[in-house]
């Protein structure tokens, strides 16, 4: 009996023991990977931010790059132009893609072939969107400059991403173009979740059109739009292809952003330390934001 | 809806249809534009700079990138690149979304919070590292290197993905299947996975996307033209041979192809995906 | 077939107690259902002989054999989910056929069970359909089929009918009874529908908080609830109560009026009980409780009627049909073997 009974206690720790790593070991191949490809080379890259560089070796140099970083003006400049891009990115994407899923979500006719196309930027590859909006600014080949010119918004049909006063609005109106279907689908499908009793009570109720929007609509949307919000400001602050496509920071530094500055600081200037001072303290910002963000969705949605 | 004059659901309507008609043409302008240039004969390009069809085609273009340059090459490593990445993605995103989705265990709050951080590394602030360690590794100019990067950039989004999908696998169908003889991995393959494949197909196509698209890493890690990608090919095309718009332009619709055509299988699953993704913080 | 036999079953989900010590032998061939409000620990109790959960101590035995350490698929039982649980990518025939097929079964007998499990349940003309093409009922009978196709030791069943409409319940009600009785395999069912398990049930067990509140036959649970739970849990409307002192041979209600006790109870004298009467066995008399007519309900059948007495709101069931207004007063009496007794602070039966 006794031996029974210590039997079924082994096969009880075993099962106990199994249930305990079954699902690391399905996780395991992912955490492998992002510990040693994103983690690994995360450490290594704060590390370096205390390292000075030069052609063959590195020594270490303690704050000394951090220091650097509060007497550069270049990058106060690229602060302001990451803040400026992000911020007019974001909220020109948000509402116009608030706009397009509200649309999207009333009945017309061909709604699943417009759904299709509008969606269409999406897919489009990053590169491929910076290089056509270019084209699309190139006085020589692309139409904008002619049309901005015959309406009175420039003297000149010349590229605005030649003059630093405009530069940044090519770049900005790309990303619009390329972000409006994210903000779109998720809000859509936010939006879809909604049940219609809500409306159709809110109605009988009185309210009118705006008040069911700002009374049912955008309450129930909150918890959806503060957490995309947030990863498109991560995203989009931290994304340096569309600008190094379309004017890799210049003319005169005026579409500088941090993420640039720091892709063509890292590899231009090879002084690897300071670019990773840099973007140390980028991440600094965005985890902080993050959590800021998180913070603010907990609390929207214990109040709904 | 009772209670609107005939005169307010007409300038609805009109409303309605004209910004529909804002967001289309938006939309597509810079699309329709690179196939309009990429089919105008060179001789015409600037005399008919903004019309909006050229009087004559051509497919001129389209040949001498298919044969007169490096673009077939670039095509080749980018498909090798993007179809690597996406399988295995795929695949170790399956397991790991299986394990989100199935299980209760200590640690696997962590676990999302930690996937969902690696979504807000800024990108350039691995490289220089990961530049380093591939060089250790013999996989700088070499497209295996390429492929684990992706890889792990697109893991965590792919777990969350893979993870609501199978979340929407009731739990009920795995138990059933349990009891009927199966063990865990039977009920996996034989009831979980065939009910998951489209899922599975919507997470290849969104990597493959992503994949596709990528700049930096390729910038960075790949100098020779046998392992350039589409991407950093077309971009150092543009850099040597800025004035070869046609050819440019012609290079960017054959970009485009693979990637509209899995979009169009991938549409029906963004909405799920992408608020599985957005809403799992 | 075979008997099931549970000793000292215990289950903690982190410091809540969902099952505790529980004790029970189902015998071959019997029909058992296990009943309680939700989160009486029922569905886990079924799920932990299912195998679909780990129970944190005691033996399950199915037939001779421990089965704590089996997994599911070793158990030889088969289970009706409340959600059917067909694989939606699979036809009828193949839904019915998966467990033989995942033995290697013989083509020929897995032919002739599924067709033997469809004809018994009317679903020859559905095999080829997929789920998604099927009405509740149908689905219902094909998650059925699964179950006896396989010809298990033990049938399990989880809430089978809570998904269906009123009356199609009481048929399938009806079908898994006449299925029992041909088949006769053990079969152990979870509701929280007290009707489904009166008539379905050679057994029942009433479960609450983890813990096994009495285990008898529908009637005796019925005419003798082992305690205060029991007795409001089983029957329809539900029992009425009365908080009381006892005193000789009565018990004295909270307005001073008096009902005599039954001949077999024991209580002391000025003890703190509890009287339970059952709608039915409460007549209108003389003399007794007086109460006031609050709502008067026809069922044909029957007369519910609705009262206030002695502080508390009293259902009274007649087979007559009295002519009542609301208002009117009336004095309420009840033959004293017809009273069940409780002690008021542990909630035991005292008669």
């Amino acid at each position: 009996m006794t031996a029974l009974a210590e039997d079924i206690g082994l096969l009880q720790r075993q099962a106990d023991r199994r249930r305990f790593i079954e699902p690391w070991l399905y996780l395991s191949p992912a955490l492998i990977l992002i510990f040693t490809v994103l983690i690994v080379p995360l450490i290594i890259g704060i590390s370096y931010s205390f390292r000075k560089f030069s052609a063959f070796h590195s020594e270490y140099a303690g704050l000394d790059q951090y220091r650097a970083m509060l007497g550069d003006s270049v990058l106060h400049g690229a602060l302001i132009n990451t803040a400026w891009w992000t911020v007019a990115s974001l909220v020109l994407q948000f509402f116009l893609g608030l706009g397009l899923a509200l649309l999207l979500n009333r009945p017309f006719h061909g709604r699943r072939l417009v759904q299709g196309l509008v969606f269409l930027p999406w897919a489009v590859p990053i590169f491929l969107t910076g290089l056509t909006w270019a084209w699309l600014f190139n006085p020589l080949i692309g139409p904008l400059p002619h049309i901005f010119h015959a309406i009175g918004l420039q003297a000149e049909p010349v590229t605005i991403l030649a003059d630093p006063a405009t530069a940044m609005w090519g770049p900005i109106i790309a990303n619009v173009w390329f972000g409006i279907p994210f903000f779109a689908i998720t809000l859509l499908a936010a939006r879809k979740a909604i049940p219609s009793e809500l409306y159709e009570a809110a109605a009988i109720d009185g309210a009118s059109p705006w008040q069911q929007f700002t009374k049912v609509t955008l309450p129930f949307l909150a918890p959806t739009i503060a957490i995309t919000v947030m990863l498109r400001t991560v995203w989009i602050a931290t994304f340096a292809d569309l600008i190094y496509v379309m004017t890799a920071g210049g003319p005169a530094g005026s579409t500088n952003t941090i993420a640039t500055y720091i892709y063509v600081s890292a590899f231009k200037s090879l002084d690897k330390g300071y670019a990773s001072a840099i973007a140390v303290l980028l991440l600094v910002l965005l985890i902080a934001y993050a959590l800021i963000v998180i913070q603010m969705r907990r609390t929207l949605l214990r109040d709904v | 809806m009772p209670g609107q004059s005939l005169f307010q659901r007409i300038a609805g309507q009109i409303g309605l249809y004209g910004a529909v008609a804002c967001y289309v043409v938006f939309a597509l302008l810079p699309i329709y534009w690179t196939i309009k240039i990429s089919v105008t004969p060179q001789d015409l390009l600037y005399s008919e700079g903004i019309r909006l069809w050229p009087s004559r085609m051509t497919l001129a273009n389209y040949a001498s990138v298919l044969k007169a340059s490096d673009f077939p090459r670039y095509f080749l490593n980018s498909i090798i690149v993007s179809v690597s990445t996406a399988f295995i993605v795929t695949v170790v995103a399956s397991f790991a979304g299986y394990a989100l989705s199935r299980f209760r265990f200590r640690g696997k709050a962590l676990v999302s919070l930690v996937l969902l951080l690696t979504q807000t590394f800024p990108l350039v602030m691995v490289i220089p590292p990961i530049y380093r360690i591939m060089g250790q590794l013999g996989l700088t100019d070499n497209l295996y290197g390429l492929i684990i990067i992706y890889t792990a950039f697109n893991i965590a989004f792919a777990t969350f993905l893979m993870q609501s999908f199978l979340d929407g696998v009731p739990k009920d169908l795995e138990e059933a299947a349990m009891i009927d003889g199966c063990t865990r991995l039977d009920a996996l393959r034989r009831v979980i996975l065939p009910l998951t494949l489209p899922g599975m197909g919507a997470t290849v196509a969104f990597v493959f996307t992503a994949a596709w698209s990528e700049l930096l890493f390729g910038l960075m890690l790949i100098n020779s033209e046998s392992q350039k990608t589409f991407s950093v090919g077309l971009l150092t095309f543009v850099g040597k041979f800025a004035v070869d718009w046609g050819q440019m332009m012609a290079a960017s619709v054959l970009a485009l192809i693979p990637v509209c055509l899995f979009f169009l299988f991938l549409q029906r699953y963004l909405v799920t995906g992408l608020t599985a993704g957005a809403v799992k913080g | 077939m075979a008997s099931v036999s549970l000793r000292g079953i215990h289950k903690k989900f982190g410091p809540v107690s969902v099952l505790e010590k529980i004790d029970l032998d189902i015998e071959d061939g019997e029909f058992v259902v296990l009943v309680g409000p939700s989160g009486c620990g029922k569905s886990t109790l079924l799920r932990s002989i299912a195998g679909l959960e780990t129970i944190d101590g005691g033996e399950i035995r199915i037939g001779d054999r421990l089965v704590n350490h089996a997994a599911p698929k070793d158990r030889d039982i088969a289970m009706v989910f409340q959600s059917y649980a067909l694989y939606p990518h699979m036809d009828v025939r193949r839904n019915m056929a998966f467990s033989l097929n995942l033995r290697k079964s013989p083509a020929e007998l897995i032919a002739e069970r599924v067709s033997a499990a469809s004809a018994k349940l009317g679903l020859g003309s559905l095999l080829e359909r997929l789920p998604k093409q099927l009405s509740g009922g149908q689905r219902q009978r094909v998650a059925m089929g699964r179950a006896i196709v396989r010809n298990p030791k033990v049938f399990l069943f989880d809430e089978p009918l809570s998904n269906l409409d009123a009356k199609l319940r009481s048929t399938m009600r009806t079908e898994i009874k006449a299925l029992h009785q041909s088949l006769k395999t053990t079969s152990i069912y979870v509701t929280h529908d007290q009707i489904e398990a009166m008539t379905m049930a050679n057994r029942i067990v009433v479960m609450h908080d983890g813990i096994i509140q009495q285990v008898g036959p529908p009637l005796e649970l019925y005419d003798r609830p082992a305690n205060i739970f029991v007795a409001g849990f089983i029957g329809s409307p539900t029992m009425n109560f009365f908080d009381a002192v006892s005193q000789g041979k009565s018990a004295r209600l909270g307005d001073g009026s008096a009902l005599v006790l039954p001949t077999g109870a024991v209580v002391k004298e000025g003890r703190e009980i509890v009287i339970g009467i059952r709608p039915e066995h409460l007549r209108f008399s003389g003399e007794g409780l007086p109460g006031r007519v609050v709502v008067v309900e026809p069922l044909g059948m029957s007369t519910q009627v609705t009262l206030d007495a002695a502080g508390e709101r009293v259902t009274l069931m007649a087979l007559e049909r009295p002519s009542l207004a609301p208002g009117d007063a009336k004095s309420l009496t009840a033959r004293p073997e017809d009273i069940h007794v409780f002690d008021r602070s542990t909630g035991l039966r005292l008669n």
